[in-house]
């Protein structure tokens, strides 16, 4: 399958990156974070993205989206070109094309899951209340949640279920692009294992392209087609195999560390 | 043609077109442009509408469908089920293999689930919600009382020496609520009393009576305002932080580690706070009298032309001792309740800093209401054995 993808991906001229990045900089005070950092995410692959703790992860995901505005370089999503620096919002521009799935959930405190989900849906505004609610529903069955979920608050909600609530709300629009921010991050293995596969799932039958940030080894070989490992302030992509050959110390230690043996060997999880 | 849309299928969408043909039994569905959310918000009704129909037959063409996403996958589902729910033949014609995978996704499995429309009107709920709030006060009741008794326990431990009591607790939660409560409590009382020596006298001036502002000042400082005014200002200041700082380690989790080193939280957290108060406030009560009379003596002085030798005299002649012991007696059961209160709230902080909040929003408001509340029925009382 990896070699069927990766020709896919590759070959196709013809439509562009979803996104594209060239020489984006960011920079706190003093400390850099970023420095002409170019990444190209292509059409319906799942990315993921590693790095130590401060490489700056977050801050790659926050920029894409338009919450962080870098101090030099170009955006392109989806063929629309970002301007930096100009305080517009791209996910204002291309609403409903990009859905963002939080670590914690992120989900509205006082709304049910239910209305969660809707609350995208209302914004944009036009569709009828009986059917945003069964779209609504429809999502919900979607992530695997049990049908009475959908009026819960997120309070009521175990850790696993909240995620997956907040990626219902990421799909409510069906966009084109989903970012997920540590998607397996404090599940349990069965429950991580279980979220991984959803995502293969719905990444295939919605079309979907994913870039998540993880440290989920598990993830990584079960579900990424490519990786993009941040390292001095740039990005270097591929797939696993060109990793574990890059002789980058790094990237050495991370795809060689005992953790990453025990999540090769496991069977059944390699894509 | 890909899965892929964009902004040009976003205005196709509103051209999609819907025909819906009966011809001999046949009822024929046909679809023709993107079958994306705008366009089926837009035609959601219509859809609808063509469930309603019996014919013998339906065939849904979705030959010309452009461009799919899961709204509109759903309403395919959602139509042609309609249909063979009531066993009618349906058939899905020219949907390209593409969709198939998102059409399989496109399910839900119980739409029996309630929806917001089949809310009860208004009204019910009204009432429902006033019935609720007046059991949530009932068990607010019981769960306080309960609380009061269970640190009537702990006191009783401490006279048996059960427990011990912590002394430097103790010590810093007087320094606390006390010490550091000395200077607003008698800068406001101070201005209350001034404001009530200055009001009076403009009003008893008028009968010529000017005198008896003192006795106005004496008497409703002393028995009503320095007490009411000092524990609203301590129920407010310390009450409030009782519940934070409990409820801040019980966010922590600090309070399970005591009870897991066998310790009571009761006897640990909320008997210094509790015999803190009763200390400091009656202490704060009597400095916040003396504030208010010296507010009233201020505006005699400058006011009425007396001396602080006539004040004093006229305001021994009208104040008895009962004055000042009725106000300075409700001061411990004050204590009693601001503590009670906030330490329970403060137990009853569960997992969030929102909560925090919000319970000490609560410990606030529920003693400064059982306080008023406990005054006047202390005032009753005290006209009816005619103290």
């Amino acid at each position: 399958m990896a070699a069927m993808t990766e020709e896919s991906f590759t070959s196709d001229a013809a439509s562009p990156p979803a996104i594209r990045l060239r020489g984006i900089r960011n920079a706190f005070g003093t400390q850099v974070v970023h420095d002409n950092l170019d990444l190209d995410v292509l059409r319906g692959e799942v990315l993921g993205v590693v790095g130590g703790s401060g490489s700056g992860k977050s801050v790659l995901l926050r920029t894409i989206i338009g919450l962080q505005i870098p101090s030099a370089g170009e955006i392109e999503l989806l063929g629309e070109k970002i301007e930096a620096g100009r305080g517009e919002m791209p996910t204002r521009k291309l609403q409903g094309r990009f859905g963002m799935m939080f670590q914690d959930g992120a989900l509205f405190s006082s709304l049910t899951v239910a209305q969660n989900i809707m609350a995208p849906m209302r914004e944009r505004g036009g569709i009828p209340k009986q059917f945003m609610r069964e779209l609504a529903l429809l999502k919900i069955n979607m992530v695997g949640l049990p049908p009475n979920a959908a009026d819960k608050f997120p309070s009521q909600l175990s850790g696993g279920m909240r995620k997956r609530a907040s990626l219902a709300r990421a799909l409510a629009l069906d966009p084109q692009v989903v970012f997920l921010d540590e998607p397996t991050a404090g599940l349990d293995p069965i429950g991580a294992s279980n979220f991984d596969m959803l995502i293969r799932d719905l990444q295939g039958s919605l079309n979907l392209t994913v870039v998540m940030v993880t440290h989920d080894l598990d993830s990584l070989v079960a579900i990424c087609d490519r990786i993009a490992v941040l390292l001095d302030k740039q990005v270097t992509v591929g797939t696993m195999s060109e990793l574990v050959a890059n002789p980058h110390p790094w990237i050495q230690e991370y795809f060689h560390g005992p953790r990453a043996r025990a999540a090769f060997e496991a069977p059944g999880l390699k894509g | 043609m890909s899965l892929d849309w964009g902004e040009q299928d976003v205005a196709a969408a509103a051209e999609t077109l819907l025909s819906i043909t009966e011809t001999g039994g046949e009822l024929r569905v046909g679809i023709a442009g993107p079958l994306t959310i705008e366009a089926v918000a837009r035609l959601d009704r219509q859809f609808r509408q063509a469930v309603k129909a019996s014919p013998r037959q339906v065939v849904i063409d979705a030959g010309g469908v452009t461009a799919l996403d899961s709204a509109g996958a759903w309403v395919l589902r959602r139509t042609s089920e309609a249909f063979s729910g009531r066993g009618i033949e349906v058939r899905l014609d020219g949907l390209q293999a593409e969709y198939s995978a998102l059409l399989e996704k496109a399910f839900i499995p119980d739409p029996d689930v309630p929806t917001d429309e089949d809310r009860p009107n208004t009204l019910i709920v009204i009432t429902a919600r006033a019935g609720k709030a007046m059991f949530d006060m009932a068990h607010v009741g019981r769960d306080l009382f309960g609380f009061f008794g269970l640190t009537i326990v702990s006191l009783l431990g401490l006279l048996t020496g059960r427990t011990k009591l912590r002394f430097v607790a103790l010590v810093s939660q007087l320094e606390y609520v006390g010490l550091n409560a000395v200077g607003i409590v008698s800068l406001l009382c101070f201005l209350v009393g001034v404001v009530l020596a200055y009001m009076g006298s403009l009003q008893l001036e008028r009968f010529g009576a000017a005198i008896l502002t003192v006795n106005l000042v004496g008497i409703s400082v002393l028995r009503e305002i320095g007490v009411l005014l000092t524990a609203i200002i301590v129920a407010g200041r310390s009450g409030s932080a009782f519940t934070a700082q409990i409820g801040t380690m019980k966010v922590n989790q600090e309070v399970d580690a005591l009870e897991t080193l066998g310790l009571s939280p009761v006897d640990v957290l909320v008997l210094p706070r509790l015999i803190a108060l009763f200390i400091a406030l009656p202490i704060l009560v009597f400095i916040g009298d003396i504030a208010g009379l010296a507010g009233g003596a201020m505006i005699s002085v400058m006011k009425l032309d007396l001396t602080i030798q006539q004040f004093l005299i006229q305001l021994k002649g009208s104040v008895d001792f009962w004055d000042f012991g009725t106000g300075i007696l409700k001061a411990p059961v004050f204590a009693y309740v601001i503590a009670v209160v906030g330490c329970h709230q403060g137990l009853k902080v569960s997992g969030s800093a929102e909560s925090v909040g919000f319970r000490t929003t609560k410990a606030v408001v529920e003693s400064i209401f059982i306080v008023i509340v406990l005054d006047a029925l202390f005032a009753i009382f005290f006209a009816e054995v005619g103290i």
